[in-house]
């Protein structure tokens, strides 16, 4: 797993308070991980800090899976 | 009780009657204050009266890029920002059948509009800090209605609402959304009345006296310490039993 993915995941588990193994690809904040709007909200937050980039409402919004997220920091960062 | 120490707290409308009171609270319990409002000399002058832990950050709420570079300039200024109080109006009083799109347009800017940016402004960083307050400062107007001041009383209710929906946005991540409704109080705004217009006013308070600004800022106070914790999405009315809603 790359090291982006790693970096995501753990903010993912820490914000969530979520098991890692439960972090797979497709796995939805929300759906699968208990995340509510704000929840998703804070995540990209988090994300945009970690990595340094700046992630628009409209990019936010198709953001819906752990793997949406690392493949979307992967190509912007 | 109501201890602010360590706490940064930025005030818009520092420069008026009610917001300098404000200020003054919040600062003598401890928070650090960043002064906003659009004249700088009063704002300089009540940061020279407070001493440390007072900035003046001045900004024109009528522009919508001065209100967004305004938290972060104040937050720059004390470190970080666990407090906004909305206290920034105007008036621009007319019939309604008389009244321009202007005057409309003006009042639902600064005192509406402007004030939702601040609020969004200011979320990221009380997020984090799982810890905010925002108290904003409404009007009786609002609640009841005024003749000439439609206006004005659309954007205090529109406040209430904006408040009450941001109040359940951001609860679980402790943040607090109250605003506190004035009656009349004794300030440059309410000295434009003329004596008639004063006892008509007095008429209807049953405290028989105008408020004044220190009762408001002892309101903010109170919603913007850690013992108002439990409270959200409530109006405070202060307005000596004028309206009990």
């Amino acid at each position: 797993m790359s090291d982006i993915a790693d970096r995501v995941k753990k903010i993912v588990v820490e914000h969530l308070g979520v098991e890692e193994e439960k972090v797979t690809e497709t796995a939805s904040f929300i759906d699968d991980l208990g995340a509510d709007s704000l929840d998703t909200v804070e995540l990209v937050m988090a994300f945009e800090e970690e990595f340094g980039i700046e992630i628009p409402d409209d990019a936010a919004e198709t953001i819906q899976t752990f793997g949406d997220a690392v493949k979307f920091i992967t190509e912007a960062a | 009780m109501f201890d602010l120490t360590g706490k940064t707290a930025l005030v818009t409308g520092a420069s008026g009657g009610i917001g300098g009171e404000i200020a003054k609270a919040l600062h003598g319990a401890g928070a650090k204050v960043a002064l906003s409002g659009t004249r700088v000399e009063p704002l300089e002058a009540l940061a020279a009266e407070l001493g440390a832990g007072a900035f003046v950050c001045p900004a024109n709420l009528s522009d919508p890029d001065s209100v967004e570079a305004l938290p972060k300039a104040a937050a720059a200024a004390m470190g970080s920002l666990d407090i906004l109080v909305n206290n920034a109006g105007i008036t621009r009083d007319n019939l309604f059948m008389r009244m321009s799109d202007d005057e409309w347009q003006s009042v639902i800017d600064v005192n509406l509009t402007s004030s939702f940016r601040l609020m969004r402004g200011v979320l990221r960083g009380m997020m984090k800090a799982r810890w905010g307050r925002i108290v904003t400062i409404t009007s009786v107007v609002g609640q009841t209605g005024n003749p000439g001041q439609g206006n004005y009383a659309a954007a205090k209710a529109g406040l209430v609402g904006m408040s009450k929906s941001l109040a359940y946005e951001v609860a679980s991540r402790g943040i607090t959304v109250n605003c506190v409704a004035p009656g009349f109080i004794a300030t440059a705004m309410t000295d434009k009345l003329n004596d008639e217009q004063k006892g008509k006013i007095l008429g209807q308070i049953p405290a028989g006296r105008m408020g004044l600004p220190e009762e408001i800022a002892a309101a903010v106070l109170y919603l913007a310490s850690p013992e108002a914790g439990y409270v959200t999405g409530a109006t405070l009315s202060v307005n000596g039993g004028m309206a009990m809603i």
